[in-house]
């Protein structure tokens, strides 16, 4: 019974199914790149979008080749796609706060800029300006002089 | 042409449609952090491609192009995230 299973037909059929999701998660992503209204909400939707169709992509290709160097890799692939993207994408949008890129006008920022206020960062976000303030406010103490 | 290799073509070539909009958020991005992120996207697009293409030749030794290119672009994005936080003072 088992010897007249095509294996390589199985193989195939599971490896198109999940290229086909992969790209179509790839090419939402795509689209809401070009669609979405603010550049943190499009950060958000490619760095989930992508992260899970690269995965998809690559773990079809894993299956179809049916060897163990060859998943290795690609799973080597997937766990540092895993990893990496997340920390990309919060530092450009760490940076990007810090250097005051518009928000959509109707996102709700109240709880951010309370957060702000709080940790005295709403004036002295950026290291290098608050060192230059740093030396400002030396230059203008009247001990100095 | 069996299925498979339909598949394959349909994927590639919405691989393909997936580099040209994310080209164009490329050229008409209003700041410097959306290109950076469409360059993100170039890099995960291109890896798909790679991985498809190896599916299409049975060729196995561009599966090492993958590796390296998803670590290049990891550094390269935080890289244009660290430029960005020096250049504007």
């Amino acid at each position: 019974m088992l010897e007249n299973i095509d294996w390589l037909l199985i193989r195939e059929i599971i490896s198109c199914v999940l290229i086909l999701t992969g790209v179509l998660f790839m090419l939402i992503s795509t689209l809401g790149l070009l669609r979405l209204p603010d550049f943190y909400i499009r950060m958000s939707a490619i760095t989930k979008g992508t992260t899970l169709g690269l995965g998809l992509i690559l773990s079809g290709m894993g299956i179809y080749f049916n060897q163990p160097d060859i998943l290795l890799k690609v799973l080597a692939i997937i766990v540092f796609s895993f990893i990496t993207a997340p920390v990309a994408a919060h530092v450009v949008g760490r940076t990007a706060v810090q250097n005051k890129i518009p928000f959509w006008d109707r996102t709700k920022t109240k709880e951010l800029n309370e957060y702000l206020e709080q940790e005295n960062l709403g004036e002295h976000v950026n290291r290098d300006k608050y060192i230059e303030d740093l030396k400002k406010k030396k230059k203008n103490a009247p001990g100095n002089q | 042409m069996n299925l498979f290799q339909v598949t394959l073509t349909i994927a590639m070539v919405a691989l393909s449609l997936c580099l040209v909009l994310t080209a164009v958020r490329f050229a008409i991005g209003p700041t410097l952090p959306d290109r950076i992120t469409a360059f993100d996207l170039f890099v995960a697009n291109v890896i798909g491609m790679i991985a498809i293409y190896t599916e299409f030749t049975g060729n196995e030794d561009f599966i090492d192009v993958a590796m390296i290119l998803s670590l290049f672009g990891f550094l390269g994005s935080i890289s244009f995230a660290y430029y960005i936080m020096r250049i504007t003072k």
